[in-house]
């Protein structure tokens, strides 16, 4: 049975994209503020990384398990409670309870989450970078993973700076955008060696370049470079699928003081409490 | 309760003499509490106190857990991630409870291979050793199907994968499998009595969990030299042990607090480590993953479940003699199902009269194979099936066999082995004696 699943999925896959095994991505190393046990959002960075999702990604994709509520947060995007509410007012979700149970479209509360939207058959981004791996080591054994992390945020960012000119073996029209991160795409087969390696990085995706640079205008007056977007929005889509990161790396270090503490004077009582026993002058 | 002569609870106040005389609980636990322990374990044997804790970790995070939990095929996703969101301390309870199952299958690997090292499996604790392989498949249980409970990609397609194994034993195997889902696919059925029985057995686990302690304080432990505690009298057993309180609890307690200094790094600052990301996915029947990947503490099992293809000759053979009905997919089930089942047996497969690898020369260094293997194993169980991988696969489980059917037979017979300390309290003072190097108490301060 899972040999033929298994089997069914690589079928499954080759069949998309060819050769699914022989595709190699490029994932640029984005230094992220967030990175490493003492890492912390930026909350400004999360402001403007909001801003473009609102303008640019929201039009596609929906972000449906995060509540308006939690861009207050402290150690999230921190927007002040008014801007949040105005934020919240500004989009509007439906709700079933309205007009006698046939339910309307009304202006967001805080309680509620942001919309989940489907129509263009986009993924919903609120979990994307943590259900991406933009590292994973050498040999598979995702050791890098441990001094990189994950890699979801910088997967995202590469994406959004993946889009390049079509390469000189892909046949006119193929089908989709040609992206040097994205690996599960459409491949056409002019661009396959006769040993089944891709000639070229990335694949084709479905979806269309979302970011040019200068697609939004920061308050901060930030640069708008494609570059800097890409990494506003991802280092925003990370805090969607982490929120709580902050609180739980503050609980991690102080765990960990408190643990080692601990055990150091636990050492001192366990060698005190053997001394006796241990090279006794007998 | 101890086979080991010992000092017993002697109730002093009116009070406790009245508890003593109807119900002899407080003799049982002071028993318990001052089971005369060999005084020369190593740092090997905490590897209880851990795996004590971390059941007791489970259990109490997963109590928390299943009371924001939803086991719906519509909800169990999204309800897991109220539980990161909006749940206080929901975030640390989840991550705590995800990296409890690798720390628990750690540290029964370690106890597992401290056993199989130190000859721990041998006359008498021939049934401390099938009680902890039993709590081991329980284990294995449990965390299998904790796995689908969160309902992401690997969740669904696992289940899918892994219930296949049953679907694989002819004639009855097609019903197994729809029986054990409750349906003819993975759906609600298989999610809801998962659930249950993830509730359920770490709660079997547990009940074990003690019959597996009152199997060896009745034996006494083993330890590293493999020569027993003297018998003759409490005052002569009293030279090889110390009692469990204080000495070994404030030394395990040492170890487990180092050992959880790590365990919170990695759940504060790398939570998601050791999982997949395409469990971040909601299931979804019609997409498939790319590598449907188990969990890295089964992966050692899942390469020997892969190794025998159709092309190996055993196989071919074996399907050639069972007039096809074994083909390799069932042969690859029952290879994985048998590396436990000889594991369980190493008692009866080992014939050799000396407990502890220290004292066997040649028996050393194939156990230091075997651990390699096992890497190795786990190494291999996550690599795709192409290229190299299958033939390193078919190498190591044939070492894992080889290992428990052939040369742990062979080498009680051939091997000789080294001279060993007549007693604990030796073996002791030679590390800790007046001899040892001369060395005076430096107390702690």
């Amino acid at each position: 049975m899972f040999r033929k699943l298994t089997l069914a999925a690589v079928l499954a896959l080759s069949a998309n994209t060819a050769v699914a095994a022989g595709s190699e991505v490029h994932i640029e190393d984005f230094a992220f503020s967030f990175e490493g046990p003492f890492g912390s959002y930026d909350e400004n960075q999360l402001q403007r990384g909001l801003k473009i999702y609102t303008e640019v990604c929201a039009a596609c994709h929906g972000l449906k398990l995060v509540s308006f509520r939690n861009l207050h947060d402290e150690g999230g995007p921190a927007l002040p409670e008014d801007q949040m509410r105005a934020y919240a007012a500004g989009i509007e979700v439906f709700d079933q309870s309205m007009n006698d149970g046939e339910g309307d479209f009304r202006p967001a509360t805080p309680a509620d989450k942001f919309p989940a939207n489907t129509g263009a058959g986009a993924p919903d981004l609120s979990l994307m970078a943590k259900a991406r791996a933009g590292f994973h080591g050498p040999y598979g054994t995702g050791m890098n993973q441990l001094f990189k992390g994950m890699g979801g945020a910088e997967y995202i960012a590469s994406l959004m700076v993946g889009y390049e000119e079509d390469p000189a073996c892909a046949p006119e029209g193929f089908e989709g955008s040609y992206n040097s991160a994205f690996a599960a795409g459409g491949f056409p087969e002019e661009c396959i060696d006769e040993h089944g390696h891709h000639t070229v990085p990335g694949s084709w995706i479905a979806m269309g370049q979302p970011l040019y640079g200068d697609d939004v205008e920061f308050d901060d007056g930030h640069s708008t470079e494609l570059h800097h977007e890409a990494e506003d929005v991802a280092a925003f889509l990370m805090w969607a699928a982490e929120p709580k990161m902050m609180a739980r790396k503050q609980a991690g270090l102080t765990g960990v003081i408190f643990l080692a503490l601990l055990s150091v004077l636990l050492y001192l009582t366990n060698k005190r409490l053997w001394a006796p026993h241990k090279h006794k002058e007998d | 309760m101890s086979g080991i002569p010992h000092d017993h609870y002697e109730p002093k106040s009116n009070f406790t003499k009245g508890v003593e005389a109807r119900l002899p609980i407080l003799g049982l636990l002071y028993t318990t509490i001052m089971a005369p322990t060999p005084k020369n374990l190593n740092w090997m044997w905490i590897w209880g106190i851990v795996l004590t804790f971390t059941l007791a970790l489970q259990i109490i995070t997963g109590i928390v857990l299943v009371m924001h939990y939803t086991p719906h095929v519509d909800m169990a996703f999204a309800s897991v991630e109220h539980i990161m969101r909006d749940v206080n301390g929901g975030h640390m309870i989840r991550y705590f409870h995800m990296n409890g199952a690798s720390l628990f299958f750690l540290a029964v690997y370690m106890h597992i291979f401290r056993g199989l090292y130190y000859g721990s499996y041998k006359a008498p604790r021939e049934i401390t050793w099938i009680i902890g392989m039993l709590i081991y498949l329980m284990m294995m249980g449990a965390g299998f199907m904790g796995y689908v409970l969160p309902w992401g990609q690997m969740s669904f397609h696992g289940t899918a994968v892994i219930t296949g194994l049953f679907g694989a034993i002819p004639f009855i195997g097609e019903s197994l499998q729809t029986w054990l889902l409750g349906a003819g696919a993975v759906g609600q059925p298989a999610l809801n009595r998962f659930f249950s029985l993830h509730y359920l057995l770490p709660f079997i686990i547990a009940g074990l969990v003690i019959v597996h302690i009152w199997a060896f304080h009745n034996t006494g432990n083993n330890n590293p030299t493999g020569v027993e505690v003297r018998r003759g009298s409490v005052a002569e057993a009293k030279k090889d042990t110390l009692p469990f309180w204080p000495y070994f609890v404030i030394k395990d307690l040492f170890a487990l607090a180092v050992i959880l200094t790590v365990f919170m790094a990695v759940v504060g600052f790398m939570p998601n480590y050791l999982g997949h990301p395409d469990n971040y996915i909601p299931a979804n029947a019609l997409v498939t993953p790319a590598h449907i990947v188990p969990e890295w503490y089964f992966l050692p099992f899942y390469a020997i479940l892969r190794a025998f293809t159709a092309d190996v000759w055993v196989v071919q053979i074996v399907n050639l003699l069972s007039f096809g009905i074994i083909d390799a997919k069932f042969f690859g089930v029952l290879a994985m199902f048998g590396a436990i089942f000889v594991m369980a047996l190493a008692p009866w497969l080992d014939t050799s009269s000396v407990r502890s690898g220290r004292f066997r020369p040649m028996f050393k260094w194939w156990f230091a194979l075997l651990a390699v293997d096992f890497v190795v194993l786990m190494w291999v169980g996550a690599m795709p099936t192409d290229g190299i991988y299958p033939y390193i696969s078919l190498l190591g489980a044939t070492y894992w066999f080889a290992y428990f059917l052939i040369i742990l037979p062979l080498l009680g017979v051939i091997e000789k082995p080294l001279p060993m300390p007549a007693t604990i309290e030796d073996d002791f003072n030679a590390h800790y004696g007046p001899k040892a190097g001369g060395k005076t108490a430096t107390p702690a301060e």
